[in-house]
């Protein structure tokens, strides 16, 4: 057994930021990450990072543009524990060496982004996540904390109480990519989940492959609540062949969208008449799949982004990167030709319950970063909220897991019946959903170490028996069985039926899933093992999308639905809850939060 | 894309797209279940090995027809061929947008990445050729050890360390990070130190990513000149910046345009200066 006070799962921005507070702190940390912490998705990212640096903008601000981009499901004090510790965080990572694009006069520059009353968005060209995530893992380095890389973790070490709320993580178990060597991690103090987004419940993303959602996969099992997934992010400007992302950036420095009939659709057909291409993603993806339903699209697949008339220099300025994805991953020459693009799965809004401090209502267990959702972005996130989420509650978790006091957190976390506000569901789903036999993921054990120890047994169980069994289902085949019926069907645009039989899809899925086999028998860099259990993180968290898309009744930010065509504030300010409640799910809601520091954010209608 | 639109017109033209759409969709899909993969499929030669597995103890190459799709690249052939084919072959790759640097390869006989190269842009884009990057530990299949690779970019103090901690907002020139801008796009994919004779004969030489990551600290006129001669020292050392014979092939492979070898010898040149202020 491994044992430290501190283990964070995942090696992105928040994983690395997380661990970088919690060694602030004091406290002896060890990352354990399934890719080299370099490889993480945060690299991937493009257009920047927010922060109220300068004059005439401020915290309040920010906070504000952020809870009406949500769409005021917001929860008010973690935007606005967002908003203020962005500005030293953005300034730590500038002392930390991070190369941001630079004013004249020597200052970080700052760009207009979607959504905000304010161009707060700090940038380092069109490749901010690259630099963020390895200026962050410099400091990892300096500061000489442990890495596990490679190291893939499959189970939280977590008791088997039957109030999720008494329960307590003590560790996790992992396995060694490279040598197939399995072994429980003892976190003294705490762990951290760090493990990001879940794009491959889709088919056409702008995530990397191994985005499959594992920490939410893995908390749901173990009993913490699951917020908002339903709120699924489609950015407006991808590649059609790839899902390659085109930053917002390239709107954010005045690129215009034309539809296939050359008009600027989002003037032209009414979906954003003030903002125009920089209105909210949401309402920048629905428009353009409207003109392309319509048949106003460009080879019924996609519109223009043209960005020609910003002049080369100035393209290779500050969208240098812009013009190398275009190139290498649609052959489209930038500066000669506009871009195709079409809506693609970009972010998950919803994860992991958590309060500003990233705990979770299991004791010893946090959670941060997109696996997140302490309810910083609602319905929609902003364009450039996601990096400084990553560094603001990274430092805050990371920090709170080495004991560190923050204060009394105003977000509650955790079922507890009688608590103000809370309320069971109605929602009839056409399919049970949940586990097919019996299932969870807690164990009993006396001791932090025998909690440790029995779920290194329950998952070894597991492991051998995925790797003995001889004949079977492949994975890759349930895998795109998901991903074909959650785009087909529980996409931008909504209705009932479909998600319904999405739902039906997923449940076969899971019982194909039960008969899945590995083919590969080898203990040496087992991919295919890994993408096994990576694709039952897949089928919960699809299932979780869609079961909450079925239960939200109204049209509330990136939430579409056919059948409800206005946001329904008299009874939908409140979170989709979902609790896997020993494998027979279990969905609730809570309310927003829409209480803040110095003012109550009041729903109001948002026009972009 | 969704089938569902917002408007319930039955007469659009959606419901004609849709329908083209499942047909083309119903078409891949034959074209994936048969192994009928066209007349102009793709032959890829797969480098295999496995310590573990009896047969292949021995490295063999296996062969795979991969359907020609336009746009196609090296990494979406080894993922049709081990989803199609063999859930075993193992190559790693994570962002599919050259910014991870998982998959720096050997294709074709030069080093690249997967996910960036387009197979119709190779010299030869009937037979692809993928093996492990040379000269590094294979681990299994295109896997290789990258420890060393690790272990060398450590070795010089890759991090921003000032004397002193800043106070607030540091100012930077434009041309300060422009002149460090290319060295600051490594994605760490070890492409560059697999082609290097040097580095292939000698094992502790730092390496071009790795002495081009003390560049991006050296020339960052934040860190301050006190630094500049530690750093100097690291890259000066026996098997640092001299080892360099200017034979550019990291230049040549690097997937990031970075000017590698220019920037080794701008770091002898830096060193030469130095030594003679000391003398
Ligand atoms: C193309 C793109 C562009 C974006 N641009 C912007 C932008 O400009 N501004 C902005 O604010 N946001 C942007 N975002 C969003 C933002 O980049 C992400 O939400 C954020 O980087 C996620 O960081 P993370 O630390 O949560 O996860 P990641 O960076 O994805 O890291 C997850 C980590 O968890 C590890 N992990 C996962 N599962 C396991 C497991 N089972 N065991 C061990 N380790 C595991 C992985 O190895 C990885 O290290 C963008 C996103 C994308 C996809
Ligand atoms: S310098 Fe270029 S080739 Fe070398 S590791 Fe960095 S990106 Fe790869
Ligand atoms: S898959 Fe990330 S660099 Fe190719």
């Amino acid at each position: 057994m491994y044992e430290h006070d501190v283990i964070v799962v995942g090696g992105g921005g928040s994983g690395l930021r997380a661990a970088i507070g919690a060694h602030e702190a004091g406290a002896d940390v060890a990352i354990v990450t399934k890719l080299h912490p370099v490889r993480s998705h945060t690299g991937a990212a493009e257009g920047g990072i927010n922060a109220a640096l300068r004059e005439g903008d401020d915290w309040e601000l920010h906070a504000y543009d952020t809870v009406k981009g949500g769409d005021y499901i917001v929860d008010a004090p973690a935007a606005e524990t967002l908003a203020q510790d962005a500005p030293e965080n953005v300034v730590q990572l500038e002392n930390w060496g991070m190369p941001f694009s630079r004013e004249e006069d020597g200052r970080m520059s700052q760009r207009p982004f979607g959504g905000l009353s304010f161009p707060r968005t700090t940038y380092a060209g069109a490749e901010t996540g690259h630099h963020l995530l390895h200026t962050l893992y410099e400091q990892v380095v300096k500061r000489g904390i442990t890495v596990y890389d490679e190291w893939y973790v499959t189970r939280l070490a977590v008791t088997d109480e039957d109030d999720p709320n008494d329960r307590s993580c003590h560790g996790v178990v992992a396995w060694d990519i490279q040598t197939g060597e399995i072994e429980g991690f003892r976190g003294r103090d705490g762990v951290v989940l760090a493990t990001g987004g879940d794009g491959q419940v889709f088919d056409h993303t702008t995530n990397a492959v191994a985005n499959t959602a594992d920490g939410v996969a893995m908390a749901y099992r173990a009993g913490v609540p699951i917020e908002d997934m339903e709120f699924v992010q489609f950015h407006p400007t991808t590649l059609p062949s790839t899902g390659v992302l085109i930053s917002e950036g390239t709107r954010g420095e005045g690129g215009i969208l034309y539809n296939g009939e050359g008009e600027r659709l989002m003037y032209e057909y009414g979906y954003a008449t003030n903002d125009g291409e920089l209105a909210s993603r949401d309402v920048v993806a629905r428009g353009e799949l409207t003109e392309i339903n319509a048949g106003r699209g460009v080879d019924d697949e996609y519109v223009h982004l043209d960005m020609r008339h910003l002049g080369e220099e100035r393209i290779v300025d500050r969208l240098e990167n812009i013009l190398h994805l275009a190139e290498d991953f649609e052959g489209v020459d930038g500066l000669e030709n506009p871009m195709p693009v079409k809506p693609g799965h970009h972010y998950e809004m919803g994860g992991i319950e958590t309060n500003e401090n990233g705990e979770t209502c299991v004791d010893g267990l946090y959670a941060v970063g997109e696996a997140a959702c302490v309810s910083v972005h609602g319905s929609n996130r902003l364009g450039g909220n996601a990096l400084p989420e990553l560094l603001v509650f990274g430092a805050r978790a990371g920090k709170h897991a080495a004991g560190e006091d923050l204060g009394e957190p105003e977000i509650p976390v955790g079922k507890t019946e009688g608590d103000e506000g809370i309320e069971e569901s109605d929602v009839d789903f056409p399919v049970e959903p949940g586990a097919l036999a019996a299932s969870s993921a807690v164990v009993s054990g006396d001791s932090p170490e025998g909690v440790v120890d029995a779920a290194l047994e329950a998952e070894t169980e597991r492991i051998e028996g995925l790797l003995e069994k001889d004949e079977g289902v492949n994975h890759a085949d349930v895998r795109s069985k998901i991903q074909k019926s959650m785009t087909d069907n529980v996409n931008v645009f909504r209705e009932e039926g479909a998600i319904e039989e999405a739902l039906e899809t997923i449940r076969e899925a899971r019982e194909e899933y039960e008969d899945v086999s590995v083919a590969d028998k080898s203990r040496t860099f087992n991919t295919d093992l890994q993408h096994t259990i990576e694709t039952r993180n897949v089928i919960d968290t699809a299932e979780l999308i869609a079961m909450g898309a079925l239960a939200r009744e109204e049209f509330r930010g990136a939430h579409w639905r056919k059948e409800y065509q206005e946001r329904r504030d008299d009874e939908w300010l409140k979170h989709t809850m979902i609790s896997w409640n020993d494998g027979t799910p279990e969905l609730w809601y809570r309310p927003a939060l829409l209480e803040g520091e110095n003012q109550t954010y009041e729903p109001k209608e948002r026009h972009y | 894309m969704s089938t569902q639109t917002p408007d319930t017109d039955d007469s659009d033209p959606q419901a004609e797209r849709m329908a083209r759409k499942d047909e083309r969709a119903a078409e891949r899909e034959e074209a994936a279940s048969t192994p009928d993969v066209g007349d102009d499929a793709i032959t890829l030669k797969v480098f295999r090995y496995d310590p573990e597995v009896a047969d292949k103890q021995e490295p063999r190459f296996d062969t795979f027809h991969v359907p020609r799709e336009p746009g196609i690249t090296v990494l979406d052939a080894l993922i049709y061929a081990r989803d199609t084919y063999d859930s075993s072959l193992t190559f790693r790759h994570s962002c599919r947008q050259a910014v991870c640097g998982s998959d720096a390869l050997f294709i074709n006989g030069s080093q690249r990445l997967g996910c960036q190269t387009q197979i119709a842009d190779l010299n030869d884009s009937e037979t692809v050729r993928v093996e492990p990057l040379p000269h590094r530990e294979v681990v299994k299949d295109l896997v290789v050890d990258m420890d060393h690779f690790y272990d060398q970019m450590d070795a010089v103090e890759p991090y921003f360390s000032p004397k002193e901690d800043p106070d607030g907002e540091q100012l930077q020139s434009r041309e300060n990070r422009e002149k460090i801008k290319m060295s600051t796009r490594c994605i760490w994919c070890g492409a560059c130190m697999s082609s290097c004779n040097v580095a292939a004969g000698d094992n502790e030489y730092l390496g071009p990513a790795a002495i081009n990551k003390a560049y991006r600290f050296y020339f960052d006129e934040r860190e301050g000149e006190d630094r500049q001669e530690e750093r100097l020292r690291i890259i000066e050392q026996e098997h640092g910046v001299w080892r360099c014979q200017t034979q550019f092939s990291c230049t040549t492979v690097c997937p990031k345009d970075i000017p590698l070898t220019e920037h080794i010898q701008e770091l002898k040149r830096e060193a030469v200066k130095q030594n003679l202020k000391f003398w």
